[in-house]
């Protein structure tokens, strides 16, 4: 039972980052209409930003975190403007796909230029080590408990911000229909830019929680949560901020429950046979909306 | 015809440069490091190929490629182990050669029953998932051989009770040993050209200008009466097979191999896809070339080698944007306009 509970409140931790990196993957994909596969390699970045401020020249991890999000803010908006938005009415959709690709390459391998290949050791931002119950039989971590408090409030944060301000307004214009949008007066290419300034905000706060949960850090950190929180934020629906969080929360569940009851090597196998069964009998995810195509 | 004629070339192109570096071998101009790069050289340029006609001809983006190489890698290995003592080499090349190929084009047939439901981006991140769900499940398969039959087991070698005189075929994430070095440049160059032989006339027949449809408008071909599932099933299943071929290649030219990312992983699928899109999507011939002059540049100019990912991610950014950007389609168009004008007034 307590190993259960374990099990439970660290998926549950694995869980909130991966929302986390869905929120900013959801909305980039409602909004923008592209999958921007180079989001895990933000994370990746915005770790590394840490790791030099705190563990190379000695700063405050708060002074890293916030030099991180803001780092991480101005890449996610320069690379939207330098690489997607010349592609956004490209003749075929792969075009974006693949240049983000590209990105996503790209970044990882300036990494390994810069840091080199060998995993760096991630000293944890948070330093509260958590609470135990039960008489010392369950101990939870603290970085477990601010990254569901974290998750928490960056979700309550963000639907109050798409539903109660006019920039918010504005993005869901723009994710119903880019034209009509424009009719209205909204500057479209200043919303995506916004959605991706705070989705590639959310990549560095995941990682900050991400390398402090699991602190190894290398080029290649980001790429597999980036991709489990996109099959998280499928599995909720795309484009739905709520459903993100659920998403994110279920699948770091499952793949810790995988890991500890079924088979460790076959927990990616399974949280990606999720993927599978979802798109094929609600490929609208939990929360998502139909949408016809038109012709 | 002249697109024949362009086929022919494509051909041409792949045997003279056969030809050439035979020559050169013969004349012992080549380092036998140099030897050692000719068989994956080709086995890119197959993978190529066969990733060229599902991004290129169908229209649709796999990232699971390196998956469909790895089980006729795997498929086509446990068939020669398991016939080492028995068949000559070069039959047994060509057996394994057909089996590779036919059980990759079924599980490819298998994938895509579900995946090609799918568009777009979901299907390159759903064919991604299958590359790395086939690469997780070979690397916690134990598979061994004695005289009673196959053994199959999740958990460890001695799971699998083989008798004395048994043989390991998949050790879980130890991959596979002692495959028999069944290929050569020549051999592989074969396949290069059956490879492209198939694509090629994949192309130019009907079915592969319905694919083409499909791929220009979904919607449009489904409303003249093309059959898009069958068509996507088809294009997709050969292109599976393709990769298949480039996987047994692999496997025989190689004494261990395991399901690891560095072979197997959705970053090969991403590496192919650079050759792809540097040759050209959808021009066949141009997938042989990058992928040849790519594999073997770096290799060649060493000192670059370090730097070689990161040249290739830029140039694959950069050449999206000026192929594919409206603004900049429009430049080029202009500036040809232009070029042509003069050309007249001279």
């Amino acid at each position: 039972m307590i190993s259960f509970l374990t099990s439970l409140v660290n998926g549950l931790s694995l869980g909130g980052i991966y929302a986390i990196i869905a929120l900013g993957y959801t909305m980039v994909y409602g909004i923008a209409k592209m999958l921007n596969f180079a989001h895990g390699d933000f994370i990746m970045v915005g770790c590394y930003i840490i790791f030099t401020a705190v563990s190379t020249m000695g700063l405050s991890p708060a002074v890293g975190i916030i030099a991180s999000i803001i780092l991480c803010t101005l890449l996610g908006v320069a690379t939207e403007a330098v690489a997607y938005r010349p592609l956004r009415h490209a003749a075929s959709p792969l075009a974006v796909l693949i240049t983000a690709i590209g990105v996503s390459y790209l970044l990882e391998n300036l990494a390994l230029l810069i840091f080199g290949a060998d995993a760096k050791s991630f000293t944890s931002v948070v330093k509260w080590s958590g609470i135990t119950l039960f008489g010392g039989q369950l101990h939870i971590q603290g970085v477990t408990i601010i990254t569901i408090i974290v998750s928490l409030l960056v979700l309550v944060l963000l639907q109050s911000y798409i539903h109660g301000t006019k920039n918010g307004q504005a993005m869901l214009a723009v994710a119903q229909d880019q034209g009509a949008a424009t009719l209205m007066g909204i500057d479209v290419n200043k919303t995506i830019s916004l959605t991706f300034a705070i989705g590639s905000g959310l990549a560095a706060v995941a990682g900050a929680l991400l390398c402090s949960a699991y602190p190894t850090l290398t080029p290649y950190t980001g790429a597999m949560p980036g991709i489990k929180a996109f099959v998280a934020a499928v599995l909720g629906g795309i484009g739905s901020v709520p459903g993100a969080m659920i998403g994110g929360l279920v699948l770091g569940i499952i793949e810790i429950l995988a890991k500890t009851y079924i088979s460790s090597q076959l927990s990616d196998a399974i949280v990606f046979g999720i993927l599978v069964v979802v798109l094929l009998f609600k490929p609208t995810g939990l929360l998502g909306k139909i949408t016809q195509e038109k012709v | 015809m002249k697109t024949k004629k362009q086929d022919y070339i494509t051909y041409a192109v792949v045997i003279a440069a056969w030809a050439v570096i035979e020559i050169l071998m013969k004349m012992g101009l080549l380092s036998s490091h140099l030897q050692g790069l000719l068989v994956p050289m080709v086995y890119y340029a197959i993978a190529a190929v066969a990733l060229n006609l599902c991004v290129g001809i169908l229209g649709e983006l796999s990232l699971g490629h390196a998956g469909f190489m790895c089980i006729g890698a795997f498929s086509s290995a446990i068939f020669s182990l398991m016939t080492e003592d028995v068949l000559p080499g070069g039959l047994r090349f060509f057996l394994a050669f057909l089996i590779g190929t036919a059980v990759t084009a079924l599980f490819g047939f298998l994938i895509g029953i579900p995946v090609l439901r799918l568009n777009g981006d979901y299907l390159a991140i759903v064919t991604l998932a299958f590359g790395e769900i086939i690469k997780n499940i070979l690397n916690a398969v134990y598979l061994g051989v004695d005289e009673k039959g196959l053994h199959i087991s999740l958990q460890n070698q001695m799971a699998l009770g083989l008798s004395p005189n048994g043989k390991m075929l998949i050790s879980g994430a130890m991959g596979m040993t002692g495959m028999p070095h069944d290929s050569n440049f020549t051999l592989s160059v074969v396949i290069l050209l059956v490879a492209l032989f198939i694509t090629l006339n994949l192309i130019r027949s009907k079915h592969g200008r319905a694919i083409m449809s499909i791929r220009d408008n979904r919607i449009a071909a489904q409303s003249i009466g093309v059959n898009v599932v069958r068509y996507k099933m088809m294009a997709f299943t050969i292109s599976a097979a393709l990769a298949g071929m480039a996987g047994v290649l692999f496997s025989h030219n190689i004494a261990t191999m395991q399901a690891t990312s560095q072979y197997f992983g959705y970053n090969v699928s991403i590496l192919i896809l650079v050759y792809v899109v540097l040759g050209g999507i959808g021009n066949i011939r141009g997938s042989v070339i990058a992928a040849a002059v790519l594999y073997m540049l770096p290799e060649l100019l060493r000192g670059l080698n370090k730097y070689r990912m990161l040249i290739y991610s830029i140039v694959l950014i950069v050449v999206m944007i000026v192929n594919w950007a409206p603004a900049a389609i429009e430049k080029r168009e202009k500036i040809m306009a232009k070029l042509r004008g003069k050309k007249e007034e001279a």
